[in-house]
């Protein structure tokens, strides 16, 4: 399921702060999204690519990672061009591509893939559970913490049910059709996967209960300083500054 | 005999639109008694744990545990400190990332600092033979390391009485035996439920039935004889 595919590396980047990483991230996203100057769009895609280089991730993964976005991505190529408003800049026998409808497009994806990897090298670089505790540092609210990192917990188990249920169903040589009866059988699949769901949910709870949960988790991550902190921090400030002056004073 | 550690009196309960499962229950636990329970599925076992730790509250009748009438939420806050539960499923008892997380969660609940709450963890780790698995992810664990881990989670919080739910169910022979060494070597009281007669006789010292929602002793040794097959049965062997 959520194999955490490069939450093992050991680059640099693994070693800096998660919050430190977080903060860069989101900063970072904010200002891309706003972003529409060529020259600052370029800038992001080659520090995000520079920055998965430098993390060593394993790049067929990355690339791997990248194909879903990219099928979103040929779709939006396939439609935008030609039937985006404005002068039409060339035609494809009966279709006019307008210039206004290319560069939409080719904003977009250049955003994308730089958001996408960037997350990859700074986000996806450590376990969901760093990512919990380092949210609830920042101060993100416990409950929204919480169901972060208990959805991440449970969402193995209740994707063992449902194996466990279709498993049940393939025995008794169910084969999908489209029929009534197949309409049926998956509904009654989901039910019982949300049935049993709750009554993990309320099983969990009594076990917390009982060794003494009274809403607050504790928690006992400690994140240790390193001298690479200072230099991410400077360098991510830096960049995101830069980013700025491309799109807005220049 | 001492004052009893665990006094139910009289306690019936039932499901929303189901038969009574427990019906005029009495039960009492004295300090270092070492019970097993044995029953058919649905007969309230698992029912009367979660009356104990006040998961659920009774129709009728009385929980007094450690000399004080038990009733509101906040009087079981206490009981439960003092009383661990084992679940039957270990799933529902380790959501912790890591296995030392999950370990130290009682313990920080406690009240314990960030220091105190590592070191009971890893003491009790120690305990149940299961250093180095500290960082191990808990979904990631097998069924006997998820369920020694489970026993690790509810013993890191000291308790005095430890309910252990069917504790010994889909465990392997050898995780079986360990588990056996764990908890005869424990000095604490001890309520078992299990299936497993072979289990329960190693383990408890009075072995009780439940019955129409009632409690009865089967404490009589009774000799019977009963014929099994097996792989090499025609060589003289024993069974322990």
């Amino acid at each position: 399921m959520i194999d955490e595919a490069f939450a093992e590396g050991d680059g640099w980047l693994s070693r800096i702060d998660p919050r430190l990483r977080i903060l860069g991230a989101a900063g970072f996203a904010v200002v891309v999204a706003v972003a529409y100057d060529f020259r600052a769009l370029l800038f992001a895609l080659i520090l995000s690519l520079g920055l998965v280089v430098s993390a060593r991730l394993s790049l067929r993964r990355v690339v791997r990672s990248l194909l879903a976005a990219m099928l979103f991505l040929a779709l939006l190529w396939l439609v935008l061009p030609w039937s985006y408003e404005g002068p039409v800049w060339f035609e494809i026998g009966p279709v006019g591509v307008t210039r206004p409808g290319v560069v939409l497009c080719s904003q977009i994806s250049l955003k994308t893939v730089a958001l996408m990897t960037a997350f990859m090298a700074l986000v996806a670089t450590m376990t969901v559970d760093t990512l919990g505790h380092a949210l609830s540092r920042l101060q993100l609210p416990d409950k929204m913490v919480y169901l972060l990192l208990i959805t991440y917990r449970y969402l193995f188990v209740i994707e063992q049910e449902y194996q466990r249920l279709v498993r049940a169903m393939k025995i008794r040589n169910f084969r999908p059709t489209t029929s009534l009866h197949t309409y049926r059988t998956y509904a009654y699949l989901v039910g019982m996967l949300f049935v049993r769901a709750s009554e993990r949910a309320r099983r969990v709870h009594c076990a917390m209960i009982c060794r003494g949960f009274s809403g607050r988790f504790v928690s006992l991550r400690r994140f240790p300083p390193n001298p690479l902190n200072s230099v991410f921090s400077f360098g991510t400030i830096g960049a995101i500054g830069l980013l700025i002056v491309l799109e807005w004073v220049m | 005999m001492s004052s009893p550690l665990l006094n139910l009196s009289n306690i019936s309960f039932h499901y929303p639109g189901g038969k009574p499962v427990l019906d005029g229950l009495d039960f009492h636990l004295h300090a270092s008694d070492r019970i097993g329970l044995v029953a058919p599925n649905g007969s309230g076992k698992t029912t009367l744990f979660h009356v104990i730790m006040g998961l659920l509250k009774a129709d009728s009748g009385t929980v007094e545990a450690f000399g004080r009438p038990r009733q509101e939420e906040s009087d079981f806050v206490e009981v439960r400190r003092r009383i661990g539960l084992l679940f039957q499923d270990a799933d529902d008892q380790l959501f912790s990332p890591t296995v030392l997380e999950d370990v130290a969660f009682g313990p920080l609940n406690l009240g314990k600092t960030r220091e105190e709450a590592l070191a009971v963890a890893r003491e009790t780790l120690d305990f149940l033979r299961l250093k180095g698995f500290e960082d191990r992810v808990t979904y990631k664990l097998s069924g006997g390391e998820k369920r020694l881990v489970s026993l690790a989670t509810v013993l890191a919080m000291q308790p005095e009485v430890l309910l252990l739910d069917e504790p010994s169910t889909g465990l392997d022979s050898n995780t079986k035996e360990t588990l056996v060494e764990i908890l005869n070597g424990l000095d604490l009281s001890l309520v078992l439920i299990s299936h497993e007669f072979d289990f329960l006789s190693r383990t408890a010292r009075h072995i009780y039935t439940l019955e129409d929602g009632r409690i009865r002793l089967d404490e009589e040794l009774q000799i019977h004889t009963h014929q099994h097959a097996h792989l090499m049965g025609k060589h003289p062997h024993r069974h322990i």
